[in-house]
């Protein structure tokens, strides 16, 4: 195994573009030397972007924010402005494992690392976050929900790697939360995830995402279940529909860590609370 | 007088403190050696291939392409080991679990092992090498084990005459059932199931073996008991038990699950065969399929009783799944069963039953915990039917001294009483509940055991002691066996060190299991004292050139007495120490003894919950744990002892379970989806010592390692229904269980 540290994402591209064999790109490696050191990967090549200047920056950008592919979970819990704007995405990510795992893991190492259960990742969804993809060729904007295609499996072409994400410009009157269920407290898998964004115009939702993980083969972006709170105050009957439309969006497994019958519930449970801690997040009142 | 056991109410000077752990700041630094931090010139690395069938009959083996590899130097298969087939019945399958013959009997079963210079060439070689599988039915759960027409796990077992995966039947009790149920107002009937759990150390299993031409060998070794590993050892690969040294490394945890060889015996063959070190340290993965877990259980429980709550008749069958080869968790088991009470009619029925699982091992008072779920949780429900108070009911039919036991002896003086009086007495018990909780308690019982122990305390030439014993010290014994050898002498803790010595240096000493390290090296060690101070009595009487019965020992001093002799200054033992040369050398003491005596202990618990009913997930927000501990030695210590038994049986009751998919192979084989509780999710566990002194101990010490494992699963069965208004029969009571309970429940 050869292990690169590029400074530039050109030069990484370059290096990933060149290899013959297996890559991996090594950003916190919270996953991958996991992978590594139980013979599940046999890298040719790695290459870790940490020495990669502007892949450890947030930047807030006249369209929202720009979060480098190298920023850790604590880096991102220490950014106030982001806190403020886009509490469900932090709080989302640095759910991610413990205390030790958060100094090193990443958004983007969540996202590539293509679990069904990534915690950041509905959260990023639900925020209408995009991924800067970067080839040799050019430079593309990807929606985050259009990154993963199946357990483990992207939709990065070879030679690609994910530079940053893009978080929008958070208007007035917004809030985000994610939510998770793991039978412990901490350093778990979510049995089931669920995110929403949204925003209120006049005490009314008016805009809405809702995502869900762990439910299905990919983080689901639940169009359905955003239009079920959309015009509505959060009233009763509108977090039932919602409810609804999360279970009815699942297509989950049978595993060791919940059954198809408990994360279906499970999903529409949380995604009524998700909807009232954002809801409250973005003052609106019931 | 001087090998007199009785306890004798003596004050203790030093016995008691909280003093600090000798083995923490090695620990905490990172200096202390663990079965894996040993290492020898020219070692190789030795791994295990292991079957991912659950059940199949072992064809072929080709190992040829993997001896071919470059550093592979030696690849063993059963065809290495002697074949035990038609020796002693233990050995046999002790010796098959660690490498298979002619079938894998689960998930995870060893099938060949090889050693190589490096870990890259012996995976590699683990690779290469070819095993040729007929696969053949299998079946995990214990239920499905009994059933007529199910895949037999040993064709050869039977029971009454016919072929069947019932490998053992045990009966305890007394009295007429049958009778008592005629006398019962009401009688409860209930069923429980419990899933395998895992002791969960964190040290993997790991050991360094070598074996020298001349068949002697030495093995570093993670255990609770190098002499019984030596034996093992010895038997399995023909060895002597002279020439085999085995070392007890630092310990990470045990729980019963380091009383038994896995890699062990394995590694010696292949350090025999490759005349080289070989060290072998297990991966999580193979620990949780290939080294012992608890048993699962299935058990049917039957209690009447009177309006009045006397009990009058208790009936419990319980089936424990012992993984392929029999045990005699069935029997432990049946012993426990009912031993908290008093009762004129008692009956427990342990089951041995075969299954394709991984070989089961102790655990923490093993076999306990799951008779108590049945038998805690249905009185629980009794005395609600009846409307007594759980803690009152159960005093009406407790046990005392003078109580024919359920399993046979007479008690002696024992703490169930005392330990459900403090319940009663507890605030927690008054403390606020709010909605969606609720409090549960219940009891439990443990043995303990004594054993063979062997000690030596040497006299240094400063006069410091050091103690050597041969019980591992998983559990904090070195502190407090420095503080019993501290007390007898009459000096300070500081001035002791205990070490663990090897199995070159000792008399063989049973294993550290059944709560009986500090029992009976405490024991051993209290006579070995006694003996030093008699030969420093003598020395000192040499040294005033006075008659040694004009010497006493006193506060860690010889002292003349008597009106001839009583104004001479008394001499430090550090003085006697420093002449000893000149006196007739070293001094010391030494003592081994088959300790008996070593005395029950009882617990009982409190815990509080909040369920949420929307997601079924429990959060336990209050813990109580009341023990008899005899005497605490060292309190810290044994209020440790009571938490981590606490918390391991918290674990056991909400999510620990190992997982078994349709193909018989184990799907949760590591700590992320083996749920044991990680720190948040357990308040501080509040603890309560008694002290009933062990009338057979002269500290008054009963063993308190395991007892609060027991109680757990009941008392938090307990409290979860109490919250929800729902029982809980299955352990563990996960989220989707309960969530499940409640929807058929209607609720």
């Amino acid at each position: 195994m050869r292990y690169e540290s590029p400074k530039t994402t050109k030069e990484a591209v370059t290096l990933l573009s060149k290899e013959k064999g297996k890559t991996f790109v090594l950003a916190g490696g919270t996953d991958l030397l996991v992978k590594l050191r139980m013979d599940m990967i046999e890298p040719d090549l790695m290459i870790d972007i940490k020495r990669i200047p502007a892949m450890n920056e947030i930047n807030k950008t006249a369209t929202g924010f720009k979060i480098g592919a190298a920023v850790s979970g604590r880096q991102l819990g220490a950014s106030k402005a982001l806190a403020k704007a886009w509490p469900g995405v932090v709080e989302a990510t640095n759910l991610i494992g413990s205390d030790q795992i958060q100094g090193r893991c990443t958004m983007v190492g969540n996202l590539c690392n293509a679990s069904p259960a990534a915690d950041s990742v509905p959260a990023m969804i639900a925020a209408g976050a995009k991924a800067v993809v970067v080839g040799k060729a050019k430079r593309r904007a990807v929606a985050v929900e259009n990154i993963v295609t199946g357990p483990g499996q992207t939709s990065l072409a070879k030679g690609e790697i994910i530079e940053a994400i893009t978080l929008p410009k958070r208007p007035a009157k917004s809030g985000d939360a994610y939510l998770r269920f793991i039978p412990r407290t901490e350093m778990d898998i979510a049995v089931v995830g669920v995110a929403v964004s949204l925003t209120c115009k006049r005490g009314v939702i008016d805009s809405a995402r809702v995502s869900l993980g762990a439910v299905a083969p990919t983080p689901l972006l639940v169009k359905e279940a955003a239009a079920a709170i959309i015009g509505t105050k959060l009233d009763k009957e509108a977090l039932e529909n919602l409810a609804a439309a999360c279970s009815a969006a699942c297509n989950p497994i049978d595993d060791k860590r919940g059954t198809v019958e408990y994360r279906v519930r499970v999903a529409g449970v949380l995604a009524k609370r998700a909807a009232n801690i954002a809801f409250e997040r973005a003052g609106g009142k019931k | 007088m001087k090998h007199d056991q009785k306890y004798t109410g003596q004050e203790f000077k030093v016995v008691g403190a909280r003093v600090e752990r000798p083995d923490g700041v090695d620990k905490v630094t990172g200096r202390a050696r663990y079965g894996a931090d040993a290492n020898a010139p020219g070692q190789l690395v030795g791994l295990v291939l292991r079957s991912s069938h659950a059940h199949a009959r072992i064809v072929k083996i080709d190992t040829s392409k993997a001896e071919k590899v470059a550093g592979v130097k030696a690849v063993l298969t059963s065809a290495d080991l002697p074949d035990l087939t038609n020796g002693d019945a233990g050995n046999y399958a002790t010796l098959v679990n660690c490498m298979a013959r002619d079938r894998v009997l689960y998930d995870g079963h060893a099938v060949a092992a090889v050693a190589a210079t490096d870990k890259s060439s012996a995976k590699k070689a683990l690779k290469l090498i070819k095993v040729t599988y007929e696969k053949l039915p299998h079946v995990t759960d214990v239920d499905e084990a009994l059933k007529k027409g199910a895949p037999l796990v040993q064709p050869t077992n039977k029971q009454d005459g016919k072929p069947s995966n019932k490998s053992g039947h045990f009966e305890f009790g007394h009295g007429d059932i049958e009778a008592g149920l005629l006398e019962a107002d009401i009688v409860l009937e209930r069923s429980y199931k419990t899933e395998q759990t895992h002791q969960g150390y964190i040290e993997p299993h790991a050991c360094l073996a070598t074996v020298g031409p001349d068949g002697s060998g030495e093995l570093w070794v993670t255990t609770q008991g190098h002499f019984s590993f030596r034996i093992m050892c010895a038997a399995l690969l023909g060895m002597d038990v002279a020439k085999l040294k085995v070392t007890s490394s630092e310990i990470g945890g045990g729980f019963g699950g380091k009383t038994h060889v896995w890699i062990e015996p394995v590694a010696l063959a292949l350090a025999r065969k490759s005349n080289r070190p070989v060290k072998m340290v297990m991966s999580r993965e193979e620990v949780f399929k290939a080294s012992g877990p608890t048993c699962a259980t299935s058990m049917d429980v039957k209690i009447g009783a009177k309006k009045d709550g006397t009990i009058t008749a208790a009936f419990i069958e319980c089936r424990y799944s012992d993984g392929p080869f029999p045990g005699i968790w069935g029997m432990l088991g049946g012993m426990t069963a009912w031993a908290c009470y008093d009762l004129k009619n008692c009956k427990a029925v342990g089951v041995d039953v075969l299954v394709n699982r991984p070989k089961v091992a102790a655990y923490r008072a093993p076999s306990a915990p799951m008779m108590a779920f049945g038998v805690e949780s249905t009185i629980d429900q009794l005395a609600k039917e009846l409307d007594i108070d759980p803690v009152e009911f159960r005093l009406r039919n407790v046990a005392k001294e003078g109580t024919r036991s359920s399993y046979g002896p007479i008690y002696g003086p024992i703490g169930i009483e005392p330990t459900l009086e403090a319940v009663r007495d507890h605030p927690h018990m008054r403390a606020k509940l709010r909605k969606n909780q609720g409090r549960g308690m219940a009891s439990g019982f443990w043995f303990n055991i004594g054993g063979q122990t062997c000690s030596d305390l040497n006299v240094g030439v400063d006069g410091t002691v050091n103690l050597t014993v041969g019980t591992v010290d998983v559990g904090g014994a070195r502190a407090s066996l420095s503080l019993i050898a501290a007390e007898e002498l009459g000096i300070s803790y500081d001035q002791v060190k205990t070490n663990i010595g090897d199995t070159s240096s000792l008399g063989h000493n049973d294993t550290t299991e059944g709560s009986r390290g500090t029992f009976s090296s405490g024991m051993a060690t209290i006579f070995a004292a006694r003996e030093a101070i008699e030969v420093m009595k003598s020395r000192a009487a040499q040294m005033w050139g006075i008659p040694e019965d004009a010497v006493e020992w006193k506060d860690g001093e010889a002292r003349a007495v008597g009106a001839e002799h009583g104004n001479l200054p008394a001499l430090s033992l550090k003085e006697i120490a420093a002449e000893a040369g000149a006196t007739g050398g070293p001094i010391a003491g030494h003592h081994e003894v088959t300790a008996d005596g070593s005395g029950v202990s009882f617990a009982s618990h409190i815990c509080d919950v909040e369920v949420d009913p929307e997601t079924g997930k429990t959060t336990v927000l209050r813990y109580t744990v009341v023990q008899d501990a005899g005497k605490a030695i060292h309190p810290d210590y044994v209020e440790g002892q009571f938490q981590g038994a606490a918390a391991q049986g918290i674990g056991w009751a909400l999510n620990e379970e190992y997982v078994y998919g349709e193909d018989g192979c184990l799907q949760n084989a590591g700590f992320l989806d083996y749920r044991v509780p990680v720190c948040s999710d357990l308040p501080f566990i509040d603890t309560k010592i008694l002290e009933i002194p062990n009338p057979n101990h002269p500290y008054g010490i009963r063993g308190v390692g395991e007892c609060s494992i027991v109680p757990p699963l009941a008392a938090i069965g307990n409290a979860v229904s109490n919250a929800v208004g729902v029982r809980l029969n299955h352990v563990p009571m996960s989220p989707p269980r309960i969530l499940k309970a409640l929807d058929d429940a209607g609720a």
